[in-house]
């Protein structure tokens, strides 16, 4: 390459960030429509929104491009369609509050819909009266962070999920809210990715809900007051760190319902006033550790097929069950937990009670079998026939025993 | 009336097991708090020894003290007074006494760790309400159960049964029944099943606070408008209040006729 050719190449490769430029939206600029802005702009300008009330509907987005809007940039879609639609690469979309999406029973119309796009930024935006909130289908490497979706579902079949995603890898979603929709967050076939510190709320039917997605992670995330809690689903190598699941009550609700999982873990995480804490179904191979299981209904529900799941260095306190089983087979492990209602003693002081405990009651046992009989709960006769089956099972898995309960509280 | 129950509740506040009653609460509440520190886990703690322990003492205080003032009644018998207020006037006198120890004895320790500035003043309130009722239940029903028999060895014998089958016997049957007709829908009869015994009245109001989680996951929906709601502890308060009233006047209407 001859000097001149490569002196040529460095001017142009310097020049080529320059050609990046920065056009304002707002209701006095030369530019008052967001659709001529983004049809004027070249790939990889900067589009900034001033405040105020734009009318937007499915607009796509087809450049590498960044949108910002400023506080009160309002994007209003109207009640037909898709708001905003990103159809490229490295589109970034920031501090927006857009608002009516179309609704539709047949398409799933959102206020921000991605379809196959790589690196795509979707930040600090606020989402409410939608359809669906955020939508992403077969994208990569994306972020979600920080933003805000409202709802006011009522009913699951008439309401769209808050954040959506479809066949995606390694997207990033932290510190999100989102609340009053159908699921909190959605994923189905999404690999790779992380979900961590967002609070998902008051939703009508799943805070999140995972479907047939592979390696992921989800950490510090709260899930509250959702209409059937957490459910994990069909999905393997999954890792679930310090959540918080609180009160999520009903008759078909769990802290976390875990369907078909194989080899995750689920290891520091809050389990407060569930009527189910965690539902085991069809599981294998799932660490549980060091979680905290305070004040439900049933902190542990083991249904059938699961096998070689291992439970350790957990809190069980105050729940009104703390396992149940449906059957006398057990091929799962409880060993080394605090159970608030142990009562054996530790002569040898090796912090380790010396009376193995037995976390299956027999009145489990007996409400599995009729429900009503839960009014009789913490009545003395109950004690009492607990107690002789704690001498000798007959009805509850023999060899389902903590060996070796802790006699203090982990921290 | 107001002298007589004067009488019987100065006599009882004199009795050495007055004091040791109002010394257990005392103690255990104490004990209770030290421990834990911990005000809403002593009430639930407590919740679960109130239920099993005041109606066996009103039983066994109810029964044991008619019978040893049976010579007293009969003196006030021969007097100019109403046959009626006799016999309630001792048996409130019983009842005031065996509250009082309760509450005093719960509401020191718990004055001392400071109820009045937690929010658990209403869950205190409900505790001692349930105890106060469940002691003048029980002391009704012995009464009852002593002014039908005038052997002391066989009143004490159905006094005991009568706390023992409350406490044990009725749930295991209804256990029982549930477990044989478990094809049925039984939430109605659960609940009214329940209703019918007045400690699985006060064991109802504390699952309301502390298994609500629990309770919320059967289907029903009469068990989700009873425990969802407020009407839960509205009915539950009710029907203990029908449970003190019935053993009372048929205590009246039999002290009516009660010949020494």
């Amino acid at each position: 390459m001859s000097t001149r050719a490569f002196m040529a190449l460095f001017w142009l490769m310097a020049w080529i960030p320059g050609i990046s430029t920065e056009i304002t939206v707002c209701d006095e600029c030369s530019i008052s429509s967001i659709a001529v802005a983004v049809e004027e702009a070249n790939a990889g300008d900067t589009i900034r929104v001033s405040a105020g009330h734009y009318t937007v509907e499915n607009l796509g987005i087809t450049k590498p491009m960044t949108l910002i809007g400023e506080p009160g940039a309002i994007l209003d879609g109207a009640n037909t369609s898709y708001v905003l639609r990103l159809l490229s690469d490295s589109i970034t979309i920031a501090g927006f509050e857009i608002t009516n999406s179309g609704r539709s029973y047949t398409k799933d119309y959102a206020a921000i819909y991605v379809y196959d796009s790589k690196m795509v930024q979707v930040i600090e935006n606020t989402v409410h009266d939608s359809f669906f909130g955020i939508l992403m289908e077969k994208a990569t490497q994306s972020v979600i962070r920080g933003n805000k979706v409202m709802g006011t579902a009522t009913r699951e079949d008439q309401s769209g999920n808050g954040i959506h995603l479809w066949h995606c890898e390694e997207i990033e979603i932290t510190n999100n809210e989102v609340f009053g929709m159908r699921d909190g967050i959605y994923l189905e076939f999404v690999d790779e990715s992380r979900i961590s510190r967002n609070y998902s709320h008051n939703n009508v039917r799943y805070g999140l809900h995972f479907m047939f997605s592979n390696h992921d992670t989800y950490t510090d995330n709260t899930f509250q007051h959702n209409g059937a809690g957490v459910a994990v689903m069909f999905s393997k190598w999954i890792r679930m760190e310090r959540n918080r699941f609180e009160e999520n009550w009903g008759t078909a609700s769990y802290g976390l319902l875990l369907k078909e999982i194989y080899d995750g873990e689920v290891l520091d995480n809050t389990f407060t006033e569930n009527t189910l804490g965690i539902f085991v179904d069809g599981s294998a191979r799932v660490n549980y550790s060091h979680n905290n299981f305070l004040q439900n209904g049933w902190a542990v529900k083991v249904s059938g097929g699961c096998y070689a799941n291992v439970f350790t260095g957990n809190n069980f306190i105050g729940n009104s069950f703390d396992i149940s089983y449906n059957s006398r087979m057990n091929d799962n492990t409880f060993n080394g937990n605090f159970w608030s209602s142990y009562s054996g003693y530790d002569l040898d002081k090796n912090g380790m009670g010396d009376v193995p405990y037995r976390p299956v009651k027999l009145f489990s046992y007996i409400v599995n079998r009729t429900p009503e009989t839960i009014v009789l709960l913490r009545s003395l006769f109950v004690d009492m026939i607990n107690f002789s089956e704690k001498v000798s099972p007959a009805f509850t898995p023999d060899d389902l025993i903590d060996d070796s309960p802790s006699m203090k509280r982990f921290k | 009336m107001i002298k007589i129950l004067k009488y019987s509740f100065s006599d009882l506040m004199r009795s050495r097991w007055s004091f040791i009653y109002l010394g257990f609460y005392l103690i255990l509440g104490f004990v209770l708090l030290f421990l834990n520190n911990d005000l809403s886990k002593g009430i639930i703690t407590l919740m679960n020894v109130i239920v099993v322990l005041t109606p066996m003492i009103g039983t066994i205080f109810g029964v044991m003290y008619f019978y040893n003032s049976r010579e007293f009644t009969e003196l006030l018998l021969a007097q100019p007074v109403k046959r009626s207020v006799i016999f309630l006037g001792q048996y409130l006198g019983i009842s005031l006494s065996l509250s009082l120890s309760l509450i005093i004895g719960l509401g020191l320790p718990f004055l001392a760790y400071g109820i009045f500035r937690s929010g658990e003043i209403a869950n205190f309130i409900m505790l001692l309400i349930s105890g106060t009722c469940l002691t003048f239940i029980f002391v009704a029903l012995s009464i009852n159960i002593a002014l039908f028999n005038s052997n002391k060895i066989k009143g004490f014998g159905y006094a005991i049964l009568m706390w023992l089958f409350f406490a044990v016997i009725y749930d295991a049957l209804i256990l029982l029944s549930m477990i044989v007709f478990e094809d049925y829908p039984l939430d109605n009869y659960a609940l009214v099943a329940s209703f019918l015994n007045p400690i699985d009245l006060s064991r109802i109001l504390i699952l309301l606070k502390l298994d609500i989680s629990a309770l919320l996951g059967y289907t029903g929906a009469l068990f989700q408008r009873f425990f969802g709601t407020s009407s839960g502890l509205l009915y539950s308060l009710l029907m203990l209040t029908c449970w003190v009233a019935i053993p009372v006047m048929l205590l009246l209407n039999r002290s009516r006729s009660k010949d020494f």
